[in-house]
């Protein structure tokens, strides 16, 4: 059994209650590190502890939490990016619902950290039920003296808050969430300067996701040093990953990184293999924005060298003949998969959500859809395939946010890996499956 | 089809809880309370936004109509149209896909009689489809106002069906008294 530092009580009942999660160890990480620790010892045990950016980019926590601009006279905010809308990804949704103690008691190291006095964890709107759940804990949180003003004696104090989104994936970009919890359209912001030095309401902000936060609390008890020792390469400790599709058992696993992906598929530990005695055909192993992969290489590397659910291993041989692991969101398909058709509802989902700021991604991201829509229904031509492919590339790089690329890559790299069978669908003038 | 409610006022209950709302965010940037205050507005105006129910947010939140109008378009979760009682959301991306999203879409359609986007004649029910809801491991997945349902098959879905008709329900509810 892999270290379960997140889902570690998750099955316990009542464990949303104050009561329940306090007896089990929870908050200790907040006595003990108000008592004993400054602010920037805890974020040198972030920074040793090598925890990544949760959410998809992977980013090193504790180097963006050193980015925080300590010279500025503004207050200091940090937030939580609890927007999962990624699809394929529903990790999020688990802790907040069933553990929301524990993303609160991160909630307090990373703003205690950053020297804010005050906190916000924006929540999807589709969610509310689950905003909910943690505006009652932290009703608890405050009731029992973790949260508001002098927090357990020590001098900090925090108020921490809920905001609700309202249907916008694109609000899950950190500076598309902050325009969004300032009251506006969720539309990213021109990057330099990043939130660390102009962020909510213009002042220093740190914006990170549910799962990397929820991690906090089991480091501040444990040691930087003792998360770093679990995991491969600079994939340190445990990720959530959240496994649908055509397997046994969909559900959301922590893992060790380093596990090698076929043992993922297969083992009754996690997924339980490919249900209905059908085959693996592909995976989309990191959210629908990573490059999608056939069986052959999700197993195995170009090399031929086991497959990792590693941030390193599964980028292995670039856009070539690799992916990412992005945010986790393990989407297996078998043979009876129709890869064009699966791509159209992802090219339909970009459309539907790109915030329109930029051409590239506005109009493209509309042509994508409608040129695969045609393919699936039969009266795409050879030429579209390659439409395609330029259509996509024109969006790369080209936006201000990343869903851009997000819209581009699993175009692109459905092409690379089934060119085949987009020409089947030309060829027979309909969809094959 | 139902009354068009035109909510020009909350009760002094809806007001205190929007005012609790403002005081979370620094001075002068009440701005931010507007998601939250239209997420109530909709609940309390049969589950959608009309003009005359914007500008009593934007009159409330000291804003210009124009950027309450600017955002209530931007979001997906917001009505600009009557919608009826119980709005029926279908996800119908990806996973959802991949495990027979198409089919249950379908069987509400012939349940129902009406098209994504359409309200029975009666007023009491809309049919929606949405993007990706975050419960890709119980697809296929729709949303009724606050609640999911999940891991559906048509079976299930003619259960749940044979309930909102019975007890007329009604989706949008202030999500704050959840």
């Amino acid at each position: 059994m892999a270290t379960q530092i997140l889902l570690n009580n998750i099955d316990v009942p009542g464990l949303a209650n104050f009561e329940v999660y306090r007896q089990l160890g929870g908050y200790s990480s907040v006595v003990k590190t108000l008592k004993n620790l400054t602010p920037d010892q805890v974020t040198g045990e972030v920074t040793k502890s090598g925890l990544r950016g949760r959410g998809g980019a992977g980013f090193p926590a504790g180097m963006k939490w050193g980015f925080i601009d300590k010279k500025s006279e503004k207050p200091r905010y940090f937030v939580c990016n609890f927007d999962e809308s990624e699809p394929g990804t529903f990790k999020d949704r688990y802790i907040g619902q069933r553990n929301p103690h524990q993303l609160i008691e991160g909630m307090i190291l990373g703003a205690y950290a950053l020297g804010a006095g005050s906190a916000y964890i924006y929540v999807r709107g589709e969610l509310f039920y689950v905003l909910r759940i943690i505006e009652k804990a932290i009703e608890e949180a405050y009731k029992q003296g973790f949260l508001g003003q002098n927090i357990l004696g020590s001098g900090y104090s925090l108020d921490l808050y809920c905001q609700p989104g309202a249907g916008a994936y694109i609000c899950g970009e950190e500076t598309a969430l902050l325009e969004s919890l300032e009251g506006k359209r969720g539309n990213p912001r021109i990057k330099p300067p990043f939130p660390a030095l102009v962020g909510l309401y213009g002042c220093p902000t740190v914006v990170n996701n549910v799962e990397t936060i929820a991690a906090l609390p089991w480091i501040l008890n444990n040691g930087g040093e003792a998360y770093a020792a679990i995991g491969v390469e600079n994939s340190k400790g445990t990720k959530l990953i959240s496994a649908c599709g055509h397997i046994k058992k969909p559900g959301v696993y922590e893992i060790e990184l380093g596990l090698p992906v076929e043992e993922f598929i297969y083992s009754d530990e996690y997924c339980g293999g490919i249900r209905n005695g059908h085959k693996l055909k592909a995976v989309v192993a990191g959210g629908s924005s990573v490059p999608i992969l056939p069986a052959s290489l999700i197993l195995k590397t170009a090399a031929g060298e086991p497959r990792l659910m590693s941030y390193e291993s599964l980028s292995e041989g670039g856009f070539q003949s690799g992916t990412m692991l992005g945010s986790g969101g393990f989407i297996v398909m078998d043979e009876t998969t129709c890869i064009v058709k699966n791509l159209l509802t992802f090219a339909r989902f970009y459309h539907h959500e790109s915030c329109g700021q930029c051409s590239p991604c506005r109009e493209g991201t509309s042509w994508m859809e409608k040129i695969l829509h045609r393919i699936e229904n039969g009266q795409g031509t050879m030429k579209d395939i390659d439409l395609l492919v330029s259509v996509s590339k024109h969006i790369e790089g080209n936006t201000i946010c990343p869903l851009g690329d997000a819209a581009a890559w699993p175009v692109a790299s459905a092409i690379r890996h089934f060119r085949e069978e987009f020409e089947e669908h030309v060829k027979l003038q309909k969809c094959p499956f | 089809m139902q009354k068009k409610l035109n909510l020009t006022e909350f009760n002094s209950d809806t007001l205190a809880l929007v005012r609790q709302i403002i005081k979370r965010y620094p001075e002068g940037r009440q701005k931010s309370a507007l998601l939250p205050v239209l997420h109530i507005a909709q609940a309390e105006n049969n589950g959608w936004l009309s003009a005359e129910t914007m500008d009593y947010v934007a009159s409330l939140l000291d804003l210009q109509p124009i950027e309450v109008y600017e955002v209530a378009s931007f979001y997906s979760m917001f009505n600009l149209q009557a919608v009826g009682n119980c709005v029926i959301e279908v996800c119908q991306t990806g996973p959802c896909w991949l495990n027979g999203a198409e089919e249950l879409l379908a069987h509400f359609e012939k349940r129902l009689g009406i098209k994504p986007g359409e309200t029975t004649p009666d007023g009491r029910f809309t049919l929606k489809t949405v993007e990706c809801l975050a419960a890709c491991g119980n697809a296929p997945v729709i949303q009724v106002g606050t609640e999911y349902h999940e891991n559906l098959t048509p079976q299930k879905a003619d259960v749940l069906l044979d309930k909102w008709q019975e007890e007329n329900k009604i989706s949008h509810t202030n999500p704050y008294l959840l």
